[in-house]
């Protein structure tokens, strides 16, 4: 089972630097952030694999935190890229 | 309560009575009522002297050793006579001589204070009350002399005098202390009884050298007379008061009053003397140059210092070796000058007061030809000039004589080689020279001569004005003709300058052919030869250049200071938080270096774990994250760096079994993230300043070092664990004490919630401070209103 696990580990890690690649070259700002995006989830990956080898479940509520963090991250990213700011003033002022 | 402490109270309740009296009775002239207290003063003290109550003490603050404790023996006894007795004259002259639309009050006010604070430093025994007195006769003096505050050059003289009698007060200070720490005991006379152990001790040079400099700077010596001379901005009675009779010897007394304690040192005999004789010569001369009377007058103080200094060097070699009791006669001519200059200075002063006051002008060439309108004022100049240039049958001719009778005896002691004598003896015959020429030349210039059209209509001043000035001459005529009847006075003050009897002192005035009568004779000849021929040889003057006095010397120092401590501040205050944190940076990594260049580096034992295969993946995710941090050339990219150097610690926290840290890792670097992306859009495009290679490498080169430095302190704090971690106990006890099982919230809720409620607090305060910032927002325009939004 450990094994399994530590392959797995192994091949995500590797995707994890796959999309760094895509996150650091990524040439426009879209790029950057569905690779930042699937970061996320694979660190989600990383942590359940991670649960499995050290044998506790201490770390359910990270992988959770992860998902909601990353679906947050991601909205915000996208609507910034959007409008240009993320939290906008319901009434306009002037 | 013990009459000297009721004496030094009396001028200081006055400062406090004389002000308040003058505000409710506008129509009587102050100076009446101040003119009781140095009155009643002098009075006590004399019946204290009569009475034998010479020794006071009042328990003030025992446990600093600040007591006022007073001590009136001989010496004392002399000064506060001085004081009281002068301080009496000069009210009763400044009564006449200011108007009443001066500040009044004030004007008393600070006399008074000072009067008490001079009465103060004669008579403390205690060194801190000494010191204190000391500092309140510098304070009250600035006061004084910057008293007509309206002038440019009153401020400037007063500046200049409180900056030169505070360093030397700072040094007073130093060099008591330093008594204090060797003796253990804050009273002057105890010192005197540990001589050997003061003497003995490795602090002793510097105690001479600080209490040498504050006598020094107090009393005018060269080359710190430069404040005298700029003093005579105050009015005269002030001048006559403070820089002739009284504040300026109080480094003549203090340096007779330690002379008991160091004039068993070579070097404070040097000192004392040459200094002395330097200052002798080089005020008498400069005083001939002076154009203003005050000049004159305050140049010739200077001198008249120098010449006592000197005496008190000499008097000291009496000290030095058992045998030398021809030396007594130094001591006993320093108190002699001290009385007889106190009093023709301070009819001096309050001549040229008078000639200022009823010609309009202190000019010397604007001044001539007084003798027939002034001639109350004229004896009375008269007399004083000649007794300062030393002539018979004034007081100041005994004194010059036994001052060049005692300077001739130098030969005889081992302690000065015959150079020295020779020098000494030049300065001192040449300062008394240019004496007798600025003392007759100022007489020829004032009341000889053709009368010259004067800003006012001259006339004989009041005779209200004349008392006081008629007063100190008629004292100066008694001790000339009978100088005898001082003889217990100063053997009295002498002895205690020596702290061992004196006897037998006799002055007189026919002392047989000798080398002093015959110096005397020489420079009468000379003297007057060349006043004669005074236009033919001024020329001289004009060798010194501007820019080599003193007073520039202190000008461009001040200036200096100004400007460099300008200089620093705008480097370094004002250079921008980089160079700051370059500071900061650059002072770790020396005091790393200098720490392992002391100790080396010593690793110690590392008990390491093995490293795991993700740990390498997940050090070279943050690594190749943060070099891209350095070299991302827009700030998105660089916030998304960021946070993935975040979410990669998050990840460590998970490897290192560390949930709670992983989970708030994890969230506040998402917040962080969205706060940097919400600024994003108010910020400037990312600007790389002052890209020149020398830049980069230099910010290079103290990031490496500083990274560097931080590493090795990690690395040698590791090897060395001296004392087994606490966490045992947390494990043991969490459940059982606390009744929790996830131990890192049972520590930050329980076993150390205090951490936690103050960092509660902190986020409370980020939020009203940022809520603030935001809202509080003040107009460009008007300052004073507050904007909405």
């Amino acid at each position: 089972m450990n094994y399994i696990a530590a392959i797995g580990l192994v091949i995500v890690s590797v995707s994890i630097l796959g999309f760094l690649y895509r996150a650091i070259k990524g040439p426009s700002m879209a790029d950057r952030v569905v690779a930042l995006d699937a970061i996320g989830i694979a660190l989600m990956a990383v942590v359940a694999l991670f649960s499995i080898i050290l044998n506790t479940q201490y770390y359910i509520s990270i992988i959770m935190l992860l998902a909601v963090l990353s679906f947050l991250g991601t909205v915000s990213f996208a609507k910034f890229m959007d409008k240009g700011e993320i939290i906008e003033y319901e009434r306009d002022d002037s | 309560m013990h009459l000297l402490q009721l004496a030094v109270l009396l001028p200081f309740l006055g400062a406090v009575i004389v002000p308040i009296i003058y505000s409710y009775l506008k129509r009587l002239h102050p100076g009446y009522i101040a003119l009781l207290f140095p009155m009643s003063a002098a009075l006590i003290l004399i019946s204290a002297k009569l009475t034998g109550q010479t020794v006071s003490s009042f328990n003030w603050m025992p446990r600093v050793g600040l007591n006022l404790d007073f001590n009136l023996d001989g010496f004392s006894f002399l000064f506060t006579m001085l004081i009281t007795v002068i301080g009496t004259l000069v009210v009763f002259y400044s009564i006449h001589y200011l108007g009443r639309k001066e500040a009044l009050g004030h004007f008393y006010c600070y006399l008074m204070l000072f009067m008490g604070a001079m009465l103060g430093v004669v008579l403390s025994d205690n060194v801190l009350a000494l010191y204190m007195f000391w500092e309140l006769t510098s304070i009250s003096s600035f006061l004084l002399i910057a008293f007509w505050n309206q002038k440019e050059k009153s401020i400037q003289g007063a500046l200049k005098s409180m900056l030169i009698t505070v360093f030397g007060g700072l040094m007073l200070l130093g060099g008591l202390m330093s008594l204090v720490a060797i003796t253990h005991t804050f009273s002057i006379r105890e010192m005197f009884t540990m001589r050997e152990t003061i003497a003995a001790s490795p602090m002793f040079t510097v105690a001479l050298c600080c209490i040498l400099l504050a006598a020094f700077t107090k009393s005018a010596q060269f080359p710190f007379h430069i404040w005298l001379p700029d003093a005579m901005e105050a009015p005269t009675p002030v001048s006559a008061y403070l820089h002739s009779a009284t504040m300026v010897k109080a480094g003549i007394y203090l340096v007779a009053r330690f002379t008991p304690i160091f004039a068993v040192s070579s070097l404070w005999i040097y000192a004392v003397t040459f200094a002395g004789a330097v200052t002798l010569f080089w005020a008498s001369f400069n005083a001939v140059k002076q154009r203003d009377l005050k000049g004159v007058l305050a140049y010739s103080t200077v001198s008249q210092l120098g010449l006592m200094m000197t005496l008190l060097g000499v008097g000291g070699i009496s000290l030095h070796f058992q045998h030398d009791e021809i030396f007594y006669l130094s001591i006993a001519a320093c108190v002699f000058h001290i009385f007889n200059h106190a009093s023709f200075k301070g009819a001096l002063f309050m001549v040229v007061g008078i000639i200022d006051h009823e010609t309009g002008t202190r000019d010397l060439r604007k001044l001539s030809g007084l003798l027939q309108v002034m001639p109350i004022t004229f004896t009375a100049a008269v007399i004083g000039a000649l007794s300062m240039a030393g002539l018979p049958p004034f007081n100041g001719f005994l004194s010059k004589e036994m001052f060049l009778t005692s300077m001739f005896d130098t030969r005889y002691t081992d302690l000065f080689n015959p150079l020295m004598v020779f020098v000494l003896l030049a300065l001192i015959i040449i300062g008394s020279l240019f004496t007798f020429i600025y003392s007759v030349k100022m007489i020829k210039d004032v009341f000889f001569g053709e009368r010259r059209d004067l800003p006012k209509e001259v006339h004989e001043a009041p005779i209200m004005m004349l008392l006081s000035p008629l007063v100190l001459v008629t004292i100066v005529v008694i001790t000339g003709l009978m100088p005898n009847i001082l003889t217990p006075i100063i053997e009295s003050a002498s002895h205690a300058i020596l702290n061992k009897p004196v006897e037998h002192i006799h002055i007189a005035h026919w002392h047989g052919f000798n080398p002093a009568l015959l110096t005397t004779l020489v420079i009468i000849l000379l003297g007057s030869a060349m006043v004669y021929f005074y236009s033919k040889w001024k020329r001289i003057y004009q060798l010194q250049p501007e820019h080599v006095t003193f007073n520039h010397l202190y000008q461009a120092a001040l200036k200096k200071t100004e400007t460099s401590t300008y200089y620093l501040n705008h480097k370094v205050i004002k250079s921008g938080s980089r160079f700051h944190v370059i500071l900061i940076f650059c002072t770790l990594i020396i005091l790393t270096a200098v720490t392992f260049v002391l100790q080396p580096i010593d690793f110690g034992k590392w008990q390491l774990a093995d490293i795991r295969i993700y740990e390498m993946f997940l050090v070279a995710i943050i690594l190749i994250a943060t070099v891209m941090i350095l070299k991302a050339k827009s700030r998105i990219f660089s916030i998304i760096m960021l946070s993935t150097i975040g979410y990669s610690i998050g990840l460590f926290f998970v490897f290192f079994n560390a949930p709670d840290l992983a989970l708030t890792q994890l969230t506040i670097e998402t917040i962080s993230t969205a706060l940097f992306l919400m600024c994003f859009y108010h910020l400037p495009k990312l600007k790389l300043y002052g890209e020149t290679a020398r830049f980069k490498l230099s910010n290079a080169l103290i990031a490496i070092m500083t990274g560097l430095a931080v590493t090795v302190i990690g690395l040698v704090s590791y090897g060395h664990r001296f004392y087994p971690s606490i966490n045992e106990y947390y494990i043991k006890h969490v459940y059982d004490l606390a009744a929790g099982k996830n131990m890192v919230n049972v520590i930050l809720v329980d076993f150390r919630g205090f951490d936690t409620l103050f960092e509660s607090t902190v986020l409370g305060i980020a939020g009203i401070g940022i809520y603030t910032l935001i809202k509080l927002r003040y107009r460009k325009d008007d300052s004073h209103e507050q904007t909405e939004k």
